[in-house]
């Protein structure tokens, strides 16, 4: 315990931080209180380390770099999205998100293609070059695979979480609306002149299921 | 070109008791309602950007770290006890994870015999002048929230960092120590100084005039 008799300055400014804190005992603070009062010098060491601790203090300085929220969503998104973790009720916020996914993915389908798993759906376009480890949503008893949050996906309460290669490989085909960057090009129609029909396809499988159709190129 | 800044004058929520809004949210997350993550964690992202940039000091680097941070967060959700504050918890990740990085650059020798030099020494204020209270509004205005900035930014790394996490996060003494893996001794032992410091620094800025307009007495200093 400091004596009140013997309290100096530098006694003073040693335990400043904790008078501040309240963390002195009440000897020490009734000692403190007794050389704050007539000391100027050690008012003013007081004074300005609560203004510092006031100031800093404040929620206003705590300030982030400007787009630092949208950054942080997005990434968090990306990572649980690509762990199948069904992140996020497919919000807005996570579509461009996806687009992003399509943009980034290293590993392209071409080869997969080369296996021709069985296609769901007869009237299936052709992927083209879609990134094996996009994250896609598909649907049970629907026949085509989709950018998470993709408004044709149908009975969303059956949704479930997969890369574009797992997707392909269970016979799913891309969606030609939210997909439709890589459809393959070269066919005879357009890839929007089969969007009703394919975006039928989900709400109407059984009659499709197990139907076989060659990939590229048909 | 520096990157223009935000200041997002929301509260930061503290932890509540069972049933609040944010227990509600980690039970959620912990039963796999993901999308709720960011929901929980929003409230702090503030806090968790500036301990990554305590001790990191780069802004690209302090960003990164407090996404990883979050990441791994969201990985463990389910190691989060309800008898920590969820906001320690966060600040805890994002501090081991800005000290694992700072680890890789290979600066803690050299720093290590700065702590041992300065913990030694202590600090004697530098400057008496007759004091006002600053008023909180004077947050409002940008520069004076860069100079503030500026000022904790001179300080060495080991006051700054303690600083932050006491000051500005908000941590108690020994949250503080325990993010840090320092003793308890040390952080009020920088504490004191890294306060000390500051005040000075400040009151060095007043007669610079970085607080030249705001509405004291002529003749007075808010220290």
């Amino acid at each position: 315990m400091v004596n009140q008799q013997t309290l100096n300055c530098e006694q003073v400014w040693r335990e400043i931080s904790n008078y501040v804190d309240g963390d002195v005992d009440a000897a020490l603070r009734s000692s403190m209180d007794e050389h704050l009062r007539t000391c100027k010098r050690c008012a003013s060491v007081l004074a300005g380390t609560r203004n510092v601790v006031a100031l800093y203090g404040d929620e206003r300085m705590l300030e982030v770099p400007a787009g630092f929220s949208r950054r942080l969503q997005k990434r968090l998104a990306n990572t649980a999205a690509v762990k199948g973790t069904g992140w996020a009720t497919w919000s807005a916020w996570l579509v461009p998100v996806a687009a992003m996914a399509l943009i980034a993915g290293s590993l392209q389908l071409t080869t997969l293609l080369n296996h021709r798993p069985a296609m769901k759906s007869q009237h299936a376009v052709p992927a083209k070059d879609i990134p094996a480890d996009m994250v896609v949503v598909v649907s049970s008893g629907a026949k085509l695979f989709h950018v998470p949050g993709c408004r044709f996906i149908h009975d969303k309460a059956s949704e479930r979480t997969m890369t574009a290669k797992e997707a392909m490989k269970e016979g799913y085909v891309p969606c030609p609306r939210c997909l439709r960057q890589y459809l393959k090009t070269g066919l005879t129609q357009r890839p929007g002149d089969q969007l009703d029909q394919d975006t039928d396809d989900d709400a109407d499988v059984k009659a499709d299921q197990g139907d076989v159709l060659g990939v590229a190129g048909q | 070109m520096p990157e223009t800044r935000v200041v997002l004058n929301t509260t930061v929520a503290d932890p509540g008791q069972p049933g609040t809004r944010e227990q509600d949210l980690i039970a959620g997350v912990q039963r796999g309602q993901h999308e709720l993550f960011y929901e929980l964690v929003r409230p702090y992202e503030r806090r968790i950007y500036a301990a990554a940039l305590a001790i990191l000091r780069n802004e690209h680097d302090a960003e990164d770290a407090a996404q990883e941070a979050m990441l791994k967060a969201f990985a463990n959700i389910r190691q989060f006890r309800a008898e920590a504050r969820f906001s320690t918890w966060l600040i805890q990740i994002t501090v081991n994870e800005a000290l694992m990085r700072r680890r890789r650059e290979r600066t803690v020798v050299m720093e290590g015999i700065d702590d041992r030099r300065d913990e030694e020494s202590e600090y004697a204020p530098r400057d008496f002048a007759d004091w006002r209270e600053i008023p909180s509004e004077a947050l409002e205005r940008k520069e004076v929230r860069q100079r503030l900035a500026e000022a904790l930014a001179m300080l060495d790394r080991k006051y700054r960092e303690v600083f932050v996490l006491r000051d500005m996060e908000h941590l108690n003494i020994q949250e503080t120590a325990e993010a840090l893996g320092i003793t308890v001794a040390s952080v009020k032992t920088r504490l004191l100084r890294a306060r000390l410091m500051l005040r000075d620094l400040l009151a060095a800025g007043w007669e610079r005039g970085w607080f030249s307009r705001l509405p004291f007495e002529k003749g007075t200093k808010p220290w």
